[in-house]
């Protein structure tokens, strides 16, 4: 008996049209599709996107290039060169981040004493030529200075948690 | 020149041309897409003697489907030619004979139209007359034991394939999807009620 | 035929068609008739080819468009209003893009292939009633005329596929070659049912036969049209289509996800001319599908008037059917679409083929 209604079932092609009419009732459900540069997706204050190197309020830049960032990069996408300042302070004279290489595993933010390597919010950013991409020390300066209220503002979010 | 005449012509043409690439190309691809055209274009001419089952039927049945069954033996075959072509004087005196009987037949027929030696005339028909029914009211009543032993030797024909190609066991081992779909869940899996272990 | 021309044209224009007539006449002599008819003939194929390309072109958006529906997405809406202009935006790229054409490749065949493939799925429309009247060639057996026309868009296939030189494309070819073969004799055996139930090979009589029955006095024509009596065939009929014209769940021929098909080496053009092809196919499969179980141009209910309407309603539907099975179904195993082909919807039609021939001659029969 219960395999004359198995027989019957597909035989009237019960499966097939159970599964249109799951495709029939989606076809009326609201779309979820998300029209990007309109509509945006909601980012979390620990999102990782483009590099910057930070500054104290009174205009001293942050790095005091122990390297701890150049070691703890995956992807050694993180060049350093320090000398001694004329003040006496150690200081970078370089310090490449190329973007390439980035996995943006934010890595070299936890690993940063000072808060100086941050990750932005920005992941809108593109190259059009070779080297676009390879970002050097007064490029990740000038990331800092221009979302330092924003990049100050997520680190006050984030500071309960750590 | 009337326009039907032009078309025969035309037809005609196209006819012995590709006809003539059948036997003369190489690539014996290109030869059997020829062999296509040839009976494309007799097809037109047989429309134009008013003969359109016969003429639809040979394109359905031989363009649609035997031409397409050759070529896919002749795609699929590594042919040689050299090697092919090793043996052509031996094989000249026995072509020649059979070329020149066909081309003694052919004349014969065609010098026997010229003098009116048959009723070759095509019968002059109303214009809504249904060539399918005339077809098949002969062949069901006049011809209908040629019709059935045809139909039985192509059934035959069948069988012999189908047995040719048996080759004993299925070696396979995909499920048949005859018995795939009458399995079920329940048969299968065994969903078993666990109650959670306490840390004592 | 200038008759008729007289009766079609708005009335201002017949002193100038009459003028010209009389114009041909003198030039040409007794060839004029003969002119008339070839030139008549070229302008009614252009009024189907030209609507048809331009439905083709929409069809293919208007698919994007519910699949996207469907896995609830937006489908394309960038290019122009709601992405109206979409399809020429497709149509543009395409023609601008190169046509590679692979070291070692037969040229001329891999030049002919998408030609073949197109060719039979526009030609097949010259024998399609519109209506009463409307039609290109009323010929007599237009339904063999049908089968033996869309039995030569098997050649574009396997030719792509040997043309490129490519043993995935060759394989590929083969395999939907062996494919539409298969399932056109199933096909073939469902027409047979349906030529046998209303006793004629032309596709307008057929449908005029449809309007005919118990439930078609009762008002209800759709009940008494073959869909219903000739059920088992409608189904095997419907899906030999889908699977004749190569789409999914039985797209063995492109399997654009994980196997390769016949037109793998193509490019640009070439290329869209395939997928003209398989789109005018899929209405082409359409329509018959309306003409031979649902009715063509009849009405479904007796107090609506017959028009042509109901034939592109009934069209629509299917296409939007089409679309739908693509939307839901996983793509079949190739040994299960040969299975299906030959073990179960051969049968299926022989045995339906008896049972019909044995209610036919039962005292029974409901299509005298």
């Amino acid at each position: 008996m219960g395999s004359m209604k198995e027989i019957f079932n597909s035989l009237l092609l019960k499966e097939l049209f159970k599964g249109m009419s799951v495709t029939g009732r989606h076809m009326f459900a609201r779309k979820i599709t998300v029209q990007y540069p309109e509509e945006k997706t909601p980012q979390s204050f620990r999102f990782r996107g483009l590099h910057a190197l930070r500054r104290y309020p009174n205009g001293e830049e942050r790095c005091i290039a122990c390297k701890l960032c150049e070691a703890v990069c995956p992807a050694m996408a993180i060049v350093i060169e320090s000398a001694e300042r004329d003040d006496g302070s150690r200081r970078t004279t370089r310090y490449d981040i190329d973007l390439n290489k980035c996995i943006f595993c934010g890595f070299c933010e936890e690993a940063c004493p000072v808060d100086a390597i941050v990750e932005t919010r920005v992941f809108e950013y593109h190259g059009e030529k070779r080297g676009d991409l390879y970002f050097t020390k007064p490029m990740l300066l000038a990331n800092g200075d221009r979302y330092e209220q924003e990049i100050a503002e997520d680190r006050q979010l984030d500071a309960k948690y750590r | 020149m009337e326009f039907k005449t032009f078309v025969f012509y035309f037809l005609s043409t196209i006819l012995v041309y590709a006809s003539l690439r059948v036997v003369t190309l190489r690539n014996p691809v290109h030869a059997a897409l020829h062999l296509v055209l040839a009976f494309f274009s007799a097809s037109g001419v047989w429309i134009l003697l008013q003969a359109e089952f016969l003429a639809i039927a040979l394109v359905l049945v031989y363009v649609g489907a035997v031409m397409v069954l050759f070529l896919f033996v002749v795609m699929m075959l590594d042919i040689n030619l050299d090697r092919l072509r090793e043996g052509f004087w031996s094989y000249l005196p026995l072509g020649a004979v059979v070329a020149l009987l066909m081309a003694a037949e052919m004349s014969l027929v065609l010098v026997g139209s010229f003098y009116d030696l048959f009723e070759s005339n095509v019968p002059q028909t109303p214009g809504d007359y249904s060539n399918v029914k005339a077809v098949g009211r002969v062949l069901f009543t006049d011809y209908v034991y040629p019709f059935e032993l045809a139909s039985v030797i192509l059934l035959v024909g069948i069988v012999a394939a189908a047995a040719l190609t048996l080759r004993g066991k299925r070696k396979t081992k995909s499920v048949s999807p005859g018995q795939q779909v009458f399995v079920k869940a329940k048969d299968r899996v065994r969903v078993l009620k666990m109650p959670a272990e306490s840390r004592d | 035929m200038v008759e008729t021309l007289q009766q079609l044209l708005p009335g201002f224009l017949i002193p100038y068609f009459n003028m010209l007539m009389q114009l041909g006449q003198d030039f040409f002599g007794a060839l004029w008739p003969d002119i008339v008819t070839v030139v008549w003939t070229v302008i009614k194929v252009m009024l189907i080819i030209l609507p048809l390309l331009g439905i083709v072109a929409y069809t293919t958006f208007w698919e994007r468009k519910v699949i996207g529906w469907m896995q609830v997405r937006i489908g394309p809406n960038r290019v122009g209003p709601w992405g109206l202009i979409q399809p020429l935006a497709d149509g543009l790229k395409l023609m601008l893009k190169e046509v590679v054409i692979p070291s070692g490749a037969d040229q001329v065949v891999f030049l002919l292939a998408p030609v073949l493939a197109f060719g039979p799925a526009l030609v097949a429309w010259a024998v399609i009633p519109f209506n009463d009247v409307m039609i290109v060639a009323n010929v007599n057996a237009s339904l063999l005329y049908i089968l033996a026309v869309t039995s030569m868009g098997v050649y574009g296939i396997i030719l792509a596929g040997w043309a490129s030189n490519s043993k995935y494309a060759f394989l590929g070819g083969m395999r939907s070659a062996a494919q539409l073969i298969s399932y056109e004799v199933a096909m073939g055996l469902a027409l047979v049912v349906v030529v046998m139930v209303s006793n004629s090979l032309n596709l307008g009589d057929i449908v005029k036969a449809q309007g005919q029955g118990r439930f078609a006095d009762m008002g209800l024509t759709f009940l008494s049209w073959n869909w219903l009596c000739l059920l088992p065939m409608f189904v095997v009929y419907v899906v030999s289509s889908v699977a004749e014209t190569n789409r999914a769940p039985f797209d063995m021929a492109e399997g654009e996800s994980e196997i390769v098909g016949y037109h793998v080496e193509y490019s640009g053009m070439a290329f869209a001319v395939f997928q003209l092809a398989e789109y005018s196919a899929m209405l082409m499969c359409s329509t018959l599908i309306s003409t031979l179980f649902l009715g063509g141009w009849l009405s479904p209910v007796s107090f609506l008037p017959d028009s042509i309407f109901w034939l592109f309603a009934k069209i629509g539907a299917f296409v939007f059917f089409f679309f739908w099975i693509r939307a839901t179904f996983p793509r079949y195993r190739y040994d299960q679409i040969m299975r299906l082909g030959w073990k179960v919807f051969i049968p299926v039609c022989l045995i339906w083929l008896v049972v019909v021939g044995c209610w036919m001659m039962s005292p029974w029969n409901i299509w005298k």
